[in-house]
């Protein structure tokens, strides 16, 4: 658990910094995240007149069912503690009630911007949301299990060979991924345009240790997707439940490294295509989730496939 | 035991005439909702202790018709409705006990209120098809004097008229069920049935005739379109009766006559019923996303809510129907656990909305806004139900739905190859419209409390009473437990699969730290206390840390308004701009939404006008053109009430003519 909390907002760090070295800028340091959220915790909160008790608890809320759920992924070692007390269909319910508490902090104040990024977070939702089960239907039916350990454990042996299902659900996984973290071509996480928000329009009311929370929450949750990425399809290197200081130190050091791989990807990506206009993001997130559908499909139709 | 049961309902059928009695009393309503109160909640405890008994006991009683007489029973499936009806029942009379002392005209309401208990609680005990019909119309009509208590306006008459309509339908196909069932020897008796054993043509043609006649009442699409006019009508605790527990009566009829009645199922039937569930699922929630008024928006919900639990009904079949007892058993636990956790749920968001009724007279969400800060009560038992009806854990919404997902994962296995596609298919309009659910509830929950208040009306709120709150107090405590404590409710459910199906799920409570096993340990598991233990400490922690070692100073602030100072609370979001996006996506193709903009021209002083056009499209191509062919004939054989006495005559001798051939042919 305290790993991934050190961990992320370096990984935010390392993105922020890829992007701007590839747009030629120097790009703020490496650590900065980290003293954003040490500065953004000592500041004063200035709260609107019309918020209410939720509108204070929900930072809270959030980034105790981020935390949770990123505590659930197999990161450097399978079988952590508790972690079969949810799957990964609870993991993904558990990211769907923090966000059901962000769109409602962003009703809230009762101005537009926080209708705005509420109601097309929740339109991004319902196509991102049953794109990913649909995922996690194909990788079930391929694991045998929909807990997270289990699948890593599967995924390494050798067993699991090429599969179409698998190339469709990552690619899914991938675009579901990228919608949920917000970032281009779904929502740029860097606006200051608020038509052009989703995320940040929800959270625009929010300051001092409320958005801390708000800011480490949505780090932790980049995290859990390239995790989840990771464990999922490139999981060599993560130690056995019974592995000794030798295995856990492969393990620390090879995710660290997929970390920074994912994260140097991702930035690759955002540099290289524009953001879309929001109701072409349907099209975009129905993709993936036909992708998902037909993984599905094709595993209840033949076994091997 | 079944006498026990049926003592109670003789106590409530002996309340409607003692509320005429004391019509004039300014006490009537505490005395007669008291009485419900204390008789549903002994009868519930006969249920429980009949559930986890485990044996059956039936009684016979010398009503109805002479030869027959009126056979009740209580097993396991009566025991757990039995349940279901009277916590509901329950938890509305504690209601009513705040909420019915704001009634206009309560001897309008009162003497039917608890006739609707006593037929509710009659339809899940009897024993013999014509008891049955007898107690289902007497349910039917005890709510539609109900839906048309308030009949000064004009809306709630047109509601009761469609529901009678559609409650007459139902029966109608019912009544066709139970006489195939009974066959040429007229044999009523459920026993009888049983023992029977129909062709494979009549069983289905029941089985169709089950669907329509108890999915009528339950919701399903396209025999929903009574539901969101009616449920609405009534006063509020009625409406959550109607949908909390009537919609769950008409599942167990299905589920009696289905699983029960039938014997073995073919695997065809699962197609249906499963095809008929996932359309039903992401057709409600998506007329819910399009609704403005707060309780239409919950009743077309219910029509979501009952698709998911047709979907799991309907794996049940399947998995039936191929000898896979196991996952029968699982899906048939997801879809039932299902039935109560929405009877629960969705009774406490009916009670919200009739709290909000109450205080600000307003139904409609977009004269609402701000109730957070005035009534913070209804609003917290509020959220707990929005958060519950989305599948959120750690509450009991997502139990129900995680074990009907498990279930979907083990259909692979089924061997006919329209189930290896249908399956994967509606799990995705499952997902799809577990998704949407939420957003639904986004929208009703942050219109409505959260924000500024549109109107006066929502200023002036007050919190309601004391009575009301704690029966939605006692609502929400219900969700968080059947969402922490899965395990009890599980095997609570054991004895009902064991009779429906033969077998039942593993056993729950005793493993370790109280998690859920449904299939095998190394398949998945879940554990909702922990879920919930995690999530509350994590939090703390991080609220304790932050507050002790940075910072916990506050001032308040005018909102964010991008340098344009924006007094007016209309300026917020409403209910439909909320909508919008999801509108554009799905409601173009489905609703046909359109939304016309009128721009006056520059220098013109009228106000622009926005415009959102939905048209409910299977009203218009299903109910309208039967309604106007009705019509039509009956305007053309309406002639034969005008005929002259000679043509009268013809008639009764052309008739005569052909019933004596009809006689010397046939043979």
């Amino acid at each position: 658990m305290l790993l991934v909390l050190l961990l992320s907002p370096l990984l935010t760090g390392f993105v922020r910094k890829v992007k701007a070295r590839l747009l030629r800028r120097r790009g703020p340091p490496l650590l900065q995240p980290y003293r954003d959220l040490v500065r953004l915790l000592r500041k004063e909160v200035v709260l609107a007149d019309s918020a209410s008790w939720l509108f204070r608890v929900i930072p809270y809320i959030v980034f105790a069912g981020t935390w949770v759920a990123v505590s659930l992924v197999p990161t450097f070692r399978s079988g952590l503690l508790f972690s079969w007390s949810a799957d990964l269909i609870a993991l993904i319910a558990l990211l769907g009630s923090a966000r059901f508490f962000l769109a409602l902090a962003g009703l809230d104040v009762g101005t537009s911007f926080g209708g705005i990024g509420s109601s097309r977070e929740v339109m991004i939702a319902s196509l991102a949301e049953p794109a990913m089960l649909m995922i996690v239907f194909t990788l079930a039916l391929t694991a045998g299990s929909t807990q997270l350990s289990t699948m890593a454990a599967y995924m390494m042996s050798g067993q699991v060979g090429l599969r179409v299902s698998l190339g469709l659900a990552l690619l899914a996984l991938i675009i579901v991924a990228i919608a949920e973290n917000a970032r281009i071509p779904v929502d740029n996480p860097a606006t200051h345009l608020e038509l052009t928000m989703v995320h940040e329009a929800m959270v625009l009311e929010y300051s001092g240790r409320h958005l801390a929370l708000i800011d480490f929450a949505s780090e932790l949750k980049l995290l859990l997707y390239v995790s989840v990425i990771a464990c999922l399809f490139v999981p060599w290197g993560i130690a056995p439940p019974d592995g000794g200081a030798a295995a856990i130190t492969i393990g620390i050091l090879s995710y660290v490294a997929k970390l920074f791989v994912g994260g140097f990807l991702l930035a690759v990506f955002e540099t290289s295509i524009a953001k879309m206009r929001v109701f072409r993001v349907p099209a975009f997130l129905g993709a993936a989730l036909m992708l998902g559908l037909l993984g599905t499909l094709l595993l209840f139709v033949s076994r091997s496939l | 035991m079944v006498v026990y049961a049926l003592c109670g309902v003789a106590a409530l059928l002996a309340l409607a005439p003692i509320a005429v009695m004391l019509r004039a009393s300014p006490n009537a309503s505490g005395v007669i909702y008291g009485a419900s109160l204390i008789v549903s909640v002994m009868l519930s405890i006969v249920g429980l202790l009949n559930l986890f008994a485990g044996t059956s006991s039936a009684a016979t009683l010398p009503l109805g018709l002479p030869w027959l007489g009126a056979h009740f029973r209580i097993d396991s499936l009566a025991a757990f409705f039995i349940i279901i009806v009277n916590v509901g029942g329950a938890a509305a009379s504690l209601f009513a006990l705040g909420y019915g002392q704001h009634e206009q005209a309560p001897e309008r309401v009162l003497p039917f209120y608890p006739a609707y208990l006593a037929a509710m609680n009659l339809v899940v005990l009897c024993d013999d098809a014509f008891s049955f019909l007898l107690s289902w119309e007497f349910m039917s009509l005890s709510s539609w004097a109900l839906v048309v208590a308030h009949h000064r306006e004009r809306e709630n008459l047109q509601a009761g008229y469609v529901y009678l309509l559609m409650a007459s339908f139902g029966t109608l196909a019912l009544l066709l069920a139970f006489g195939l069932l009974a066959g040429a020897n007229g044999n009523y008796l459920f026993d009888a049935i049983r023992a029977s054993h129909p062709s494979s043509s009549v069983a289905a043609l029941v089985l169709i005739l089950a669907l329509a006649g108890a999915g009528s009442k339950a919701g399903i699409v396209p025999l929903h379109a009574w539901l969101p006019l009616a449920h609405p009508a009534a006063p509020s605790h009625v409406s959550a009766l109607m949908s909390g527990v009537m919609t769950k009566v008409a599942v167990y009829g299905f589920v009696r006559i289905a699983f029960d009645l039938l014997g073995a199922p073919a695997w065809w039937w699962s197609m249906l019923v499963l095809s008929v569930g996932g359309i039903t699922a992401v057709m409600g929630v998506l007329y819910a996303l399009m609704q403005h008024d707060l309780k239409r928006l919950l009743a077309y919900h219910t029509v979501e809510n009952i698709g998911i639990i047709y979907i799991g009904l309907g794996l049940a079949l399947a998995f039936k129907a191929h000898g896979m007892a196991a996952a029968a058993a699982l899906a048939l636990t997801a879809g039932l656990l299902h039935v109560f956790n929405h009877s629960i749920f969705k009774s406490l968001l009916f009670f919200g909305a009739g709290a909000v009724l109450n205080s600000t007279g307003e139904r409609d969400m977009e004269h609402l806004g701000g109730l957070i800060h005035r009534m913070p009560q209804t609003a917290f038992v509020f959220l707990v139900g929005c958060v519950a009806i989305s599948a959120l854990p750690p509450l009991n919404g997502f139990v129900s739905e995680w074990l009907t997902f498990q279930a979907i994962l083990l259909s692979p296995q089924l061997p006919s190859w329209g189930l290896k596609f249908l399956v994967p298919a509606v799990g995705a309009l499952l997902a799809l419209s577990a998704a949407l659910a939420a957003a639904c509830f986004v929208k009703a929950f942050g219109v409505s409390f959260l924000g500024r208040p549109r109107t006066s009306a929502a200023a002036d709120a007050q919190e309601t009473d004391s009575n009301s709150l704690a029966a939605m107090f006692f609502l929400s405590a219900l969700c968080l437990i059947a969402g922490i404590l899965p395990g009890i409710f599980i095997d609570a459910l054991g004895p009902v699969t064991k009779t429906l199906i033969g077998v039942s799920m593993p056993h729950q409570t005793g493993l370790d730290w109280l998690t859920v096993v449904p299939i095998a340990e190394s398949r998945s598991s879940y554990n909702g206390l922990l879920v919930f233990i995690f999530v509350t400490l994590s939090g703390s922690i991080a609220a304790f840390a932050i507050h002790r070692l940075a910072s916990d100073k506050l001032r308040r602030g005018p909102a964010w308004d991008c340098g344009y100072p924006d007094a007016s609370p209309a300026t917020q979001y409403t209910a439909s701009s909320f909508a919008q996006p999801i509108r554009r996506v799905y409601g173009t193709a489905l609703f046909r939404a359109r939304e016309i903009g009128e721009m006056p021209p520059p220098g013109a002083t009228a106000p622009a006008r926005l415009t959102v056009e939905l048209r409910d499209l299977i009203w218009e191509a299903a109910y309208e053109p039967i309604a106007t062919f009705v019509s039509y004939a009956t305007e053309r054989l309406n002639v034969l009430q005008f005929l002259t006495i000679r043509r009268y005559l013809t008639l009764v001798f052309s008739a005569l003519v052909l019933l004596l051939l009809v006689l010397a042919i046939w043979p």
